[in-house]
């Protein structure tokens, strides 16, 4: 059993990679400009029949919703992909109570559902704190407010599934080139930092790049503890307006575009890295 | 600061009413039915789908690919609510149509479809990667037999296929089993909903969330041990790469 395929397997399924993206010239077949031209229809007629008089007074609360969005989505990624690094080291190299820790860290979070965790921490924390002696403390103003729980629960998330992908990805490092750092008289700590960590990433940055993906679609869930995202702007539209339809597909084109935007940006980050042509 | 000991008051899990232990594990019924139903769903779709991907015409394969698309970069909050509102309405259209009147559309039925076509788009993609996986040659070899494609197919596209999929389908059912949570946001009273009301109730929240959570847990690890033997038996007759 290679150590990577399986989770490389299931992130292809789920998450938007750069090969779904179409190409210049995969538009112009007969077929797909006739495809084309019926979905410009189906877009002119949801434009032309549907209500779209409300986007205006909105918008200025949309992009801040959006920039919120994208707030959550990288502080979690980069700071759940700092507490990926270790977790999924120690369970490669670690002694063995470390790595049976992480290990039940890796299996609890990734069995319960992420809304399970949100709530928890949420409501759960939530009313545990004020009974403590937290509150006399510099860190009450920031947890009376929601999103510090929104921000640890996805970041848990996100560790704990990245934290498997980079055990993998330690592993998956031939051990000759780690014997070949060692053999130039590097200590352990240089090996790490300079051959061992590269190409780890390396190795899980397409697995990373539909994490990232994922994480962008787990965002919405902070929208129920009343954290002020894209998604919970969209249900404060559709409770305004009673309009049922509209808002959501505006949504769903919103998270379409990030999507694209995070895929194509990986993309370019993949192609900078040099590799020796086979 | 209270006793911490005050902080677990056991006797809220009991099964009969004062507690709501009972409440809880019909809570994890109904996630557990709507998992199993969206995932036979989704299956289904999968199947079609990715034999719409790789032997359909251009116009089939292109409509597949909006589909996947779609649901692999839409967050799954967002189409639950719009395949919960759009297929309960169009179903009462249609109905209305054909002079039925409206029915009232069971919350179990609508989160099986909504789980179901998520479920679908993913299933497709990993199914069209094992069919991909099966040697050409075992595919020609059955040509060559005489066999019929849908025999090819039944025969031995899909067994031989079961096996690079087996991976890809497991970790789906376990996202189907968490995928059932984002329910409790359109109000379908299954595990992690009743569990905010029973913790709601009681202002227990700590307990009844963790309590949740060892039965998720608890389901999850059931179903890897379950996945394993039913691997082990999809991989036999196969060489064991180390």
């Amino acid at each position: 059993m290679t150590d990577t395929t399986p989770p490389d397997v299931t992130t292809h399924a789920m998450a938007f990679t750069p090969e779904d993206l179409p190409t210049a010239g995969s538009f112009f077949k007969p077929h797909r400009i006739v495809l084309l031209l019926i979905a410009a229809a189906l877009v002119f007629c949801i434009v032309w029949f549907m209500r779209w008089d409300w986007v205006p007074q909105y918008l200025p609360r949309l992009g801040y919703g959006i920039l919120v969005t994208l707030a959550m989505l990288f502080s979690t990624a980069i700071l759940g992909f700092i507490l990926a690094v270790p977790l999924g080291l120690v369970q490669v190299t670690g002694p063995w109570p470390l790595k049976t820790l992480a290990k039940i860290f890796c299996t609890v979070i990734r069995g319960t559902p992420l809304l399970l965790q949100l709530w928890l921490l949420y409501y759960g924390l939530g009313s545990i704190f004020p009974q403590t002696g937290i509150k006399q403390t510099f860190l009450w103003p920031y947890l009376r407010e929601s999103w510090p729980y929104g921000v640890a629960a996805l970041t848990i998330s996100f560790a704990a599934y990245e934290g498997e992908v980079m055990r993998g990805a330690f592993a998956g490092v031939p051990a000759g080139e780690i014997e070949a750092a060692r053999a130039y008289g590097m200590n352990r700590w240089t090996v790490f930092r300079r051959i061992w960590l590269p190409r780890a990433i390396h190795r899980a940055l397409p697995t990373l790049n539909g994490e990232t993906v994922l994480q962008l679609k787990a965002t919405p869930l902070v929208a129920t503890i009343t954290v002020i995202d894209v998604y919970s702007v969209i249900s404060k539209v559709r409770q305004d307006t009673y309009i049922t339809y509209e808002p959501l597909l505006l949504l769903a084109l919103i998270y379409m575009c990030l999507t694209g935007i995070l895929v194509i940006a990986f993309r370019y980050l993949e192609n900078r890295i040099p590799t020796r042509g086979a | 600061m209270a006793d911490p000991a005050s902080f677990i008051n056991w006797s809220l899990l009991a099964l009969e009413p004062p507690g709501w232990g009972g409440v809880l594990l019909r809570g994890l019924m109904n996630s557990i039915e709507i998992a199993i139903g969206g995932y036979s769903f989704g299956l289904l779709l999968g199947i079609g789908g990715a034999c719409g991907k790789l032997y359909g015409g251009p116009i089939t394969r292109d409509l597949m690919e909006c589909y996947t698309t779609i649901v692999r970069a839409v967050p799954e909050l967002v189409l639950i609510l719009l395949l919960y509102y759009a297929g309960t309405d169009a179903l009462n259209y249609v109905l209305a149509l054909v002079g039925i009147g409206e029915v009232d559309i069971s919350g179990l039925v609508a989160g099986i479809f909504v789980i179901g076509v998520v479920q679908g788009a993913y299933t497709t993609e990993v199914l069209r990667g094992a069919i991909k996986a099966v040697p050409a040659g075992q595919i020609e070899a059955a040509r060559a037999y005489g066999m019929s494609p849908t025999k090819v197919m039944t025969r031995v596209t899909l067994p031989a296929m079961l096996p690079y999929a087996i991976p890809g389908l497991s970790n789906l059912w376990l996202i189907a089993t968490k995928d059932t949570a984002l329910l409790a946001v359109v109000g379908f009273s299954e595990l992690t909903l009743v569990t905010r009301q029973a913790a709601g109730a009681t202002k227990a929240y700590l307990l009844f969330y963790c309590a949740a959570g060892v039965l998720y847990l608890a389901l999850t690890l059931v179903s890897d041990f379950l996945i394993k033997i039913i691997e082990r038996r999809a991989r036999r007759g196969f060489v064991e790469q180390s």
